[in-house]
């Protein structure tokens, strides 16, 4: 399991952790969940376009998600949230069934694009990924304080003059970043559930932002390596154990923030206290 | 003659998938557009979407253990809507978050599903199937299927829209009014999971939240009032409809494969090319709620 075959392996999936866990922590802060799950999967659309015109599929991702956190940040200026992502990632599927219609015996590698090859990873995929991943967690870092105060305290940051609007797109592009390099190898669906279990389980857990950004981290790269170690053993999906893994962490999350508040005074601030 | 001819190709009236197309997507598009207008005034899209997936996964779960794939749908459609409910606080964040998970640890299933299903059958093309879908290859027997949920979820959502409505726009005044809020919202995303899976196995679900969201929302900004929305959206998504499988069909010569553009491109092409020429019209009213409506509604 811990042979050279893997190290590759190893070293991918504990990057795209750290990407999936700092960035879902702010994905689930600023209730930006649809665009995490609609930049990765609509990005697809990216690479069947890219393979049609004998490009590196890389570029193709890159591009449409791209686009697509342009899309979603252009029409938000004048639409609902929720639809102007809606929109646009129909959109860049509906381009994506007409390129898969154009090419032929595209079915398996949209299979891989949409669940991952994870124990597949060559070499040279690793450098890329470490170097991207390395961009997208500075450039969180370096907003971490505009980003969680127009996330937390949108008027607060309003009044000192963060630009709402401004942070929105910044946050889209670096999510873009981190899944367009992501994609190929864990796939479009793991990195979505990667991205919003061990974030939403984070944030009920604790109300301090560092920490529970931290605790985002930790908790990705506990499923992600327990999900590895599990999927070797078994044969079955990776991406089986990481959506399920996820998803225990939030429900045991939730279970301890009810347990916790109902023990302590009434008054003690509730995980979602950000929003009000 | 000869122009009409270049418009319409010979034989579409005449075809039989086209004839069942047609009218599997007239019912689909009605009941998705009724739905869309108070799921888009909910703000539930990101949930119209993710019970579409999710109920791909129920299918191919039914698949794998022999029962008839219909069950499959519903009960993983109508599963997960109460999961989200369930863990889903009111609050349009937590409710998306809710929604993320739900369907984050479906697709984990269905990855593990189209595995188990790949270890039987050599069907690598199946994941491709399930979200694009195709309507020119419905089989006859599961239109009635079909259309008793479809009408199923139109007549419960058409039966709690005044409630649905007060509480959608003013969770507060519709609580102090004794609606009970929770109990509407829950039967409301339960409509919506039968209405979207069921179009979802069969169109496909990227089309199916196409026709949820797109006419609604273009709708939302021409239309007057929730009962000229809805009737403006179903005419939208009809006729979007209609013009995307004429369309495909006459595709089917052209470039640069020759088999065919797919129904899903041209129609998914038109209605956000409506929405998008709906920004030329000034909105007759915010029909929209701005997005912390929900915020000063509650500091009222």
């Amino acid at each position: 399991m811990f042979g050279p075959l893997m190290i590759n392996t190893w070293i991918a999936a504990t990057a795209v952790a750290v990407i999936a866990g700092v960035t879902g922590f702010f994905a689930v802060l600023r209730g930006s969940t649809f665009a995490a799950h609609a930049i990765p999967n609509g990005a697809f659309a990216g690479a069947a376009g890219a393979s049609l015109l004998g490009l590196n599929p890389f570029a193709g991702l890159a591009v449409f998600s791209l686009a697509g956190a342009l899309g979603i940040a252009g029409l938000s200026r004048r639409a609902r949230n929720d639809v102007a992502t809606a929109l646009t990632f129909v959109l860049m599927l509906g381009v994506g069934a007409l390129f898969v219609s154009w090419s032929t015996g595209y079915a398996q590698e949209a299979y891989s694009l949409l669940f991952g090859e994870v124990f597949g990873v060559s070499a040279d995929q690793v450098l890329p990924i470490l170097v991207l991943g390395a961009i997208s967690v500075a450039a969180i870092v370096v907003m971490f304080r505009p980003l969680m105060f127009s996330s937390a305290l949108p008027e607060v940051a309003a009044a000192r003059g963060v630009q709402a609007r401004r942070m929105e797109l910044a946050f889209l592009l670096v999510m873009a970043l981190a899944t367009s390099m992501t994609v190929p190898v864990v796939g479009a669906l793991l990195m979505f559930s990667l991205m919003i279990g061990p974030a939403a389980a984070a944030r009920s857990l604790t109300a301090r932002p560092a920490l529970a950004m931290t605790l985002s981290v930790v908790i990705a790269l506990v499923t992600v390596w327990a999900g590895i170690a599990i999927s070797y053993q078994s044969d079955w999906p990776l991406g089986f154990f990481v959506g399920v893994i996820g998803a225990v962490f939030f429900l045991a999350g939730r279970g301890y923030a009810a347990l916790s508040s109902s023990q302590k005074t009434p008054s003690r601030l509730s995980p979602g206290r950000y929003d009000t | 003659m000869n122009i009409l001819r270049h418009v319409i190709e010979p034989g579409f009236f005449g075809s039989g998938p086209v004839h069942i197309a047609l009218a599997v997507g007239t019912v689909v598009a009605v009941t998705s557009a009724v739905t869309g207008v108070f799921t888009v005034t909910r703000g539930q899209s990101f949930a119209g979407h993710s019970l579409a997936d999710i109920a791909t996964t129920g299918g191919s779960g039914a698949f794998l253990v022999g029962l008839n794939q219909f069950w499959g749908y519903l009960a993983f459609g109508a599963g997960a809507a109460a999961f989200m409910e369930m863990i889903g606080i009111q609050r349009r964040r937590d409710r998306d978050v809710a929604t993320g998970v739900v369907l984050g640890a479906a697709l984990g299933l269905a990855a593990l599903f189209l595995y188990l299903g790949s270890q039987y059958s050599t069907a690598t093309g199946a994941s491709f199937t399930i979200l694009f879908g195709s309507i020119f290859v419905i089989t006859p027997s599961t239109v009635p299927a079909l259309l008793v949920s479809a009408l199923l979820a139109l007549a419960t959502v058409i039966a709690l829209a005044r409630v649905l409505l007060l509480s959608s726009l003013s969770p507060d005044l519709a609580a102090a009014r004794g609606v009970p809020v929770r109990a509407v919202g829950a039967a409301f995303l339960m409509a919506l999971a039968v209405s979207v899976a069921l179009s979802a196995v069969i169109i496909g679900a990227v089309l199916s939240t196409a026709l949820l969201i797109g006419p609604a929302a273009t709708a939302l900004r021409v239309a007057r009032g929730p009962v000229r929305a809805a009737a403006v959206a179903a005419g939208i998504g009809v006729a979007a409809t209609w013009l995307g499988i004429l369309l495909a069909y006459d595709s089917y010569y052209w470039p640069p494969a020759g088999r065919g553009w797919p129904v899903s491109f041209f129609v998914v092409t038109l209605i956000v090319g409506g929405y998008l020429v709906s920004y030329l019209r000034r909105p007759a009213v915010p029909a929209e709620p701005a997005p912390d409506a929900e915020h000063a509604c509650s500091a009222l």
